[in-house]
């Protein structure tokens, strides 16, 4: 194909778009609407998992030394437990610093363990931490196995719950986003369909004058991608500013406690083009299954 | 130029709509074909520029024989000739212009040759004036003026028109028919299917009747021969 064919394609396609107004402005919409609900979805989707990881992350297991090991061989125990498959990081806490830390988040109840000082009935303990919060509880087994291992607390029970929670929470919103995608994409091909059935006399008066079928089928292909293309320009602007807005109210309102959303940049540049790739896909797919069936006249 | 060996056409439902045709079309010529309807006439211009294909036979056009054609190469055959219909089948969203110009496009012809051709065309057939207009604006017979403009545009050596003044008044038929006097004056030969008694009668010219998918009559200098 010559440039100046590419050139004329381009030309054809946004003629024809303007002169079809009411179909492209149909077309247009449809994809608007679906992708709208497609960026909420994957902005709320998104963020789910972002704050189930944060939540995930914080699961630790906490291994007492015994008492009669002596602390002077803390060093290779430290070593030993680094070892272990599945484990990223090991710290190690003494007990005066572990009961510091159970005063503080007792807050002012805490007060009271204050006199116990003196006597502290806690144990020194290493702080494991696991490459995927998952392996928690084989590891914790592992760590239990060991002989200068008095106990492991892992918030057993618990932690199984908040993964069944979190996967749950994830999976629901996977199959919702792509529900909305397939639907997304039934929604905008049977509309770009409609547009171009309008057309199939024309598609077949092209071919009784000598046109091949690429040289039909570029400049719907270039449609159908700009259409698609349009569609995804207000749902980026409505998604960039609705995020901003609750972002900022969710951080002022909830700052201090651990949860954070997901930071504007890169999320929502990310969606942007995610939103644009989509419409464009979407378009072009729409418009090209659509001008296949009448090529066949 | 063209010539038909044996050409059997049997639709998919039964029909035989050709039966054993043999014709030869001498360069330049200018041919009426006629016939009651239903005899196979309209069959007979499709297989030409390839909108059917026949059962048997071969149909051979500017040396290319259209029953062994690929698919892939009927635009290239159909590049090659110009087609007139009785609908003027004119893109409804593009303008006078643009439906001349697009059999040019096809061709990826420069857009410089475009402008003067279609200029050219559009003289001939006296709508350089209407050039910007849309099909919808014109009258049945302007339309049918714009067709031809793009059946010539790229000067093909055969032209073939599918009762081109059917949906016509009498006296824009005739100017339509000077027009294709002046198309074949100019050396292009001529395929015309029609019901139109008068002007087979009056433009005498070699005339093929076709009847029950066989051809009936050929003469050099023929009528209509029909009552209708």
């Amino acid at each position: 194909m010559k440039i100046r064919t590419l050139k004329r394609h381009f030309v054809e396609a946004f003629k024809s778009m303007g002169r079809n107004g009411w179909m492209s402005f149909a077309s247009i919409s449809a994809v608007t609407v679906t992708l709208l609900l497609v960026s909420v979805f994957l902005a709320i989707l998104l963020n789910i998992n972002y704050i189930a990881s944060q939540i995930e992350d914080d699961v630790q297991i906490r291994a007492y030394i015994e008492r009669t090991e002596k602390a002077e061989n803390y060093d290779t125990y430290q070593k030993q437990l680094e070892q272990l498959d599945k484990v990223k990081t090991v710290k190690y806490q003494s007990k005066e610093e572990g009961l510091d830390e159970l005063i503080e988040s007792l807050g002012d109840e805490g007060e009271a363990f204050s006199s116990l000082k003196n006597e502290n009935p806690l144990r020194d303990a290493f702080i494991i931490y696991t490459d995927k919060p998952q392996d928690t509880a084989a590891v914790a087994k592992e760590v239990e196995k060991l002989k200068f291992v008095n106990k492991v607390e892992y918030g057993k029970g618990t932690v199984e719950k908040l993964f069944k929670v979190t996967d749950a929470a994830r999976n629901v919103g996977i199959v919702l986003v792509l529900g909305l995608v397939f639907t997304a994409m039934f929604l905008i091909s049977n509309t770009i369909k409609l547009t171009i059935v309008t057309r199939r006399r024309e598609i077949e008066i092209m071919k009784l004058v000598g046109a091949t079928n690429g040289f039909i089928r570029w400049p719907f292909f270039i449609e159908g991608f700009a259409l698609g293309v349009f569609g995804a320009f207000l749902p980026i602007v409505v998604i960039a500013v609705g995020y901003q807005a609750i972002f900022d109210i969710v951080n002022q309102k909830l700052g201090t406690v651990f949860i954070e959303l997901l930071p504007v940049t890169p999320l929502i540049p990310q969606l942007s083009i995610l939103m644009l790739l989509i419409g464009g896909v979407i378009g072009v797919w729409g418009s090209l299954t659509s001008v296949r069936k009448f090529l066949k006249i | 130029m063209i010539e038909m060996i044996d050409v059997w056409k049997t639709y998919p439902n039964g029909v035989m709509a050709l039966n054993g045709i043999d014709v030869y079309i001498e360069k330049g010529e200018f041919v009426y074909v006629v016939g009651p309807s239903g005899a196979g006439k309209s069959t007979f211009i499709k297989c030409m520029y390839r909108e059917e294909k026949p059962t048997q036979g071969s149909i051979i056009i500017n040396g290319t024989n259209l029953a062994k054609v690929k698919e892939r190469q009927i635009p290239k055959v159909r590049r090659k000739m110009g087609v007139i219909f009785q609908d003027f089948k004119l893109l409804p969203r593009l303008t006078v212009y643009e439906n001349v110009a697009f059999a040019l496009e096809v061709i990826e012809e420069s857009p410089k040759v475009i402008r003067e051709r279609v200029m050219e065309v559009l003289d001939l057939v006296k709508l350089k004036n209407k050039a910007r207009m849309f099909p919808d604006e014109l009258s049945g017979g302007e339309q049918q003026r714009v067709s031809i403009a793009r059946s010539i545009v790229n000067h093909p050596p055969v032209v073939i028109a599918d009762e081109p003044t059917g949906n016509l008044d009498p006296e824009t038929a005739w100017e339509i028919m000077d027009i294709f006097k002046e198309i074949n004056a100019r050396g292009t030969t001529v395929v015309m299917a029609t019901h139109n008694k008068e002007i087979v009668n009056t433009i005498t010219k070699r005339v093929i009747a076709i009847e029950g998918g066989r051809i009936v009559r050929d003469e050099a200098k023929g009528d209509y021969g029909y009552e209708d």
